[in-house]
């Protein structure tokens, strides 16, 4: 698949000649492509003349950065020690089960991209699921059951 | 626009006399993160629908919509002012009764106030809930009576005030005052706030900087979400007392309404006058920048945190320069905690007295905790530092939930250390959590009940701090992946005796060898529970069994055929159906299918299922 880099050009003029833009940059490319395209960091790369080496050493270091494409849809599944105490990890390896996918991957039609967080900061209504940036609290497997249902009975009805 | 501190005095006055003539009701919506996520968007546009219907004018009742109010478990929360009328977990149907009830006709909604779970009590008033009661919310009172989106708010309840009267004090008086308040970093480190400064102060550079960390989890994302005011105007004080006229706020990027209540803060705070050039006529120029940070708990560290600003990869540098003689770009820095920075208008308002007057003997002042999992009560509470851990679990906290026993506290962090029954009445502060083997850290104090296993959550936590190491010094990077591995073998019943030893032996290489805290203070876990759960180490490894019975490689789920009446509940919920059996005949499960989820254990309604 061709990635249309227009975006991505215009997010490195508003970051040329700026100190310390990296990380922000980055940001805003995963916000319009979803992950940060090879494509995208080539040109970052000649464009602003860092080596590819320092723009995939910042990628690679913070877990919020994706190299693939992702899902339609992002189910974040909180791991924090509140959340572990009463039960995430369970939720975690349900939707793993369920999903047949690992943390990190994407079901093979596309639908979900399953993914782990080290602390939502929502820590009162523990066990946490985001998806999409819905936050739901208070989860059980029951709950992202019906979730993972209602997400996709709306897909199936667009 | 402001122009001076007789302007700004002028202006809180009118909002004040605008308040205190008001005798309406105000409906005080907890609009922070949590409340939201339970759906309190919609039941606040829903009130406003509701009085929109009735008619009701602004005299009679208004909406404020607040930041969170703490007590984030009861959620979607609501407190009625002036009588502070408590209502808990609202749904959206709830909304029409709550206008025409308790706002037209002045009556309370039985089902919507707050029972208490230990006492079995219902409560109308906030003041009165015990989760409140031995609070002291010096810094979190007011998220409960300001729209964090709104500056006019903050400055009628005195917001801005202390800058004021900061501009007019010589720079290293507020130092002194700092110092004298006796207030500590609340990063974490306990360092003494007002010694930072003066460092700072005392470096020549024509460029220095503040930074804001507000890129912890609960604690930051609630006063930033609540309160960002409160922390601008602690940053504007700390930069005219060092000299610094730019500042960093650091929020993590996964937190959309924290960066977004702080770009309207700084904007407003700049049309009002309070930001910019010549701050309230006192010559004093100063801009903020939102830097948005990553999520990483390694970007918690100062260094790591000055390294992600500059755009590149959270890993921290050895310290024998201190930040405030270079730290970003290489200028003297002074960077301090959200918490801390929210303190400052407090000290400088009240006095340094005042603040060392509240607290135990070394900490001084109030800390807000995050205090979650096996209590009734969960949240974010603020208690005078010195309070004991007895008090926080079981009076705010109140109790376990289900009158489980306690087994352990684990304060801090994922690189805190749990702390057992017998130290309850430890005394909340940075000395005494130091000495019991634990640190202040996050302000995070999660609790434990006897269904946990402690060598499984030493485990967790090894596995998270494992993930989160940013893998530059070999001891952190290498060390907490053996300690994993010996854990696992542990929780697999592949343990041996030696594997104690080793485990000690690794720790301590861990501890004393890496560079920054994250290392350090990594073994703590492993260490603390080696410490006070040392028997449930060797129940794991000489008789291959988890006590607590969470362990799934040391546990089995067997059907007593005896109490099974055959409901077959447990088959139909089973996710790998392992469990057979004829309607109203006893059931049995396939141990070589079962993947020991549990389910069927929490299913049964004859408690049929045993764990062993």
């Amino acid at each position: 698949m061709k990635v249309n880099l227009s975006d991505t050009r215009k997010i490195i003029q508003q970051y040329r000649n700026k100190k310390g833009t990296l990380i922000p940059l980055l940001q805003e490319i995963q916000a319009i492509y979803g992950y940060v395209p090879k494509e995208s960091i080539e040109l970052i790369s000649k464009e602003l003349l860092i080596y590819p080496v320092k723009i995939y050493g910042i990628l690679t270091f913070y877990t919020q950065f994706y190299l693939t494409p992702r899902g339609k849809h992002t189910i974040i599944v909180c791991q924090g020690t509140a959340c572990h105490v009463m039960g995430g990890k369970d939720i975690l390896d349900y939707l793993s089960n369920k999903l047949g996918i690992s943390e990190g991957e994407t079901t093979k039609e596309g639908m979900f991209s399953l993914e782990r967080a080290a602390c939502l900061g929502c820590c009162g209504m523990a066990p946490v699921v985001v998806i999409d940036n819905n936050f739901y609290g208070m989860c059980d497997i029951q709950k992202v059951d019906a979730l993972v249902k209602e997400y996709r009975s709306k897909e199936a009805n667009r | 626009m402001i122009k001076n501190s007789q302007q700004l005095n002028a202006f809180a006055k009118e909002i004040q006399t605008k308040k205190e003539k008001y005798k309406g009701k105000t409906i005080a919506i907890c609009n922070g993160s949590s409340c939201r996520a339970l759906g309190a968007d919609k039941i606040t546009q829903l009130i406003r629908d509701e009085i929109k219907k009735h008619n009701l004018d602004v005299d009679v009742v208004n909406v404020l919509t607040t930041g969170c109010h703490g007590f984030c478990e009861r959620g979607p929360l609501m407190i009625i002012q002036p009588e502070e009328i408590f209502y808990q977990k609202i749904k959206p149907e709830d909304v029409p009764e709550i206008i025409t009830e308790t706002i037209i006709d002045d009556r309370i909604i039985d089902k919507l106030i707050y029972n208490d779970p230990k006492t079995k009590k219902k409560i109308v008033y906030k003041p009165d809930i015990s989760f409140y009661k031995k609070q002291m919310r010096l810094l979190f009172e007011s998220n409960e009576h300001i729209n964090p989106k709104k500056i006019d708010d903050y400055i009628g309840i005195g917001g801005y005030s202390a800058l004021a009267k900061a501009l007019t004090m010589e720079p290293e008086a507020i130092i002194e005052e700092i110092l004298k308040a006796g207030l500590r970093g609340r990063g974490g480190g306990g360092f003494l706030t007002g010694w930072k400064w003066k460092f700072c102060r005392n470096e020549k550079n024509d460029t220095k900087y503040v930074i804001c960390n507000a890129a912890g989890a609960f604690i930051a994302r609630s006063i930033s979400e609540g309160n960002p005011h409160s922390v601008i105007e602690g940053m504007i004080i700390g930069a005219y007392a060092i000299g610094a006229y730019k500042g960093y706020i650091y929020v993590r990027h996964g937190y959309p309404l924290a960066i977004e209540n702080f770009n309207l803060a700084i904007e407003s705070a700049k049309e009002f006058g309070i930001l910019g050039q010549n701050i309230l006529e006192s010559g004093f120029d100063f801009e903020i920048v939102i830097s948005r940070g990553c999520g990483e708990f390694i970007a918690g560290e100062s260094s790591a945190l000055i390294a992600s600003i500059e755009g590149k990869a959270a890993i921290p540098r050895p310290k024998h320069i201190h930040a405030t003689e270079k730290g970003l770009w290489n200028r003297p820095t002074l960077l301090n905690n959200i918490e801390t920075w929210a303190n400052i208008p407090f000290i400088i308002n009240r006095g340094a007295d005042c603040y060392a007057s509240v607290g135990s003997e070394k900490s001084k002042g109030t800390k807000i905790f995050s205090l979650v999992g096996k209590v009734n009560s969960t949240g974010l509470i603020e208690v005078p530092m010195g309070i004991t851990l007895r008090e926080v679990i079981f009076d705010i906290g109140g109790g376990m939930i289900n009158g489980k026993k306690f087994k352990a506290v684990q304060i801090g962090g994922p690189s805190g250390g749990l702390v057992p029954e017998s130290l309850l009445d430890l005394h909340l502060d940075f000395d005494s959590l130091k000495e019991a083997g634990t640190i202040m850290g996050s302000s995070e104090m999660i609790v434990f009940d006897e269904d946990n296993c402690m060598v499984d959550t030493a485990k967790f936590f090894i596995k998270y701090l494992m993930d989160e190491s940013c893998g530059k010094c070999t001891p952190c990077r290498e060390g907490l992946v053996q300690m994993h591995d010996i854990l696992c073998q542990i929780t697999d019943g592949k343990g041996r005796e030696e594997h104690l030893d080793m485990l000690q032996e690794l720790a301590w290489g861990i501890a004393n060898t890496s560079l920054c805290q994250l290392g350090k203070s990594a073994p703590n876990p492993v260490l603390s529970t080696l410490k006070y759960f040392k028997d449930e180490y060797e129940t794991h490894i000489r008789d291959k069994k988890c006590p607590a019975g969470v362990c799934k490689a040391l546990i089995e789920y067997i059907i007593d055929s005896e109490k099974c009446i055959g409901c077959t509940l447990c088959a139909k919920r089973c996710p790998v159906n392992a469990i057979s059996g004829e309607k109203k005949n006893p059931h049995e499960i396939d141990p070589m299918i079962c993947i020991k989820c549990g389910i069927c254990y929490e299913v049964c309604p004859v408690n049929a299922v045993e764990r062993k």
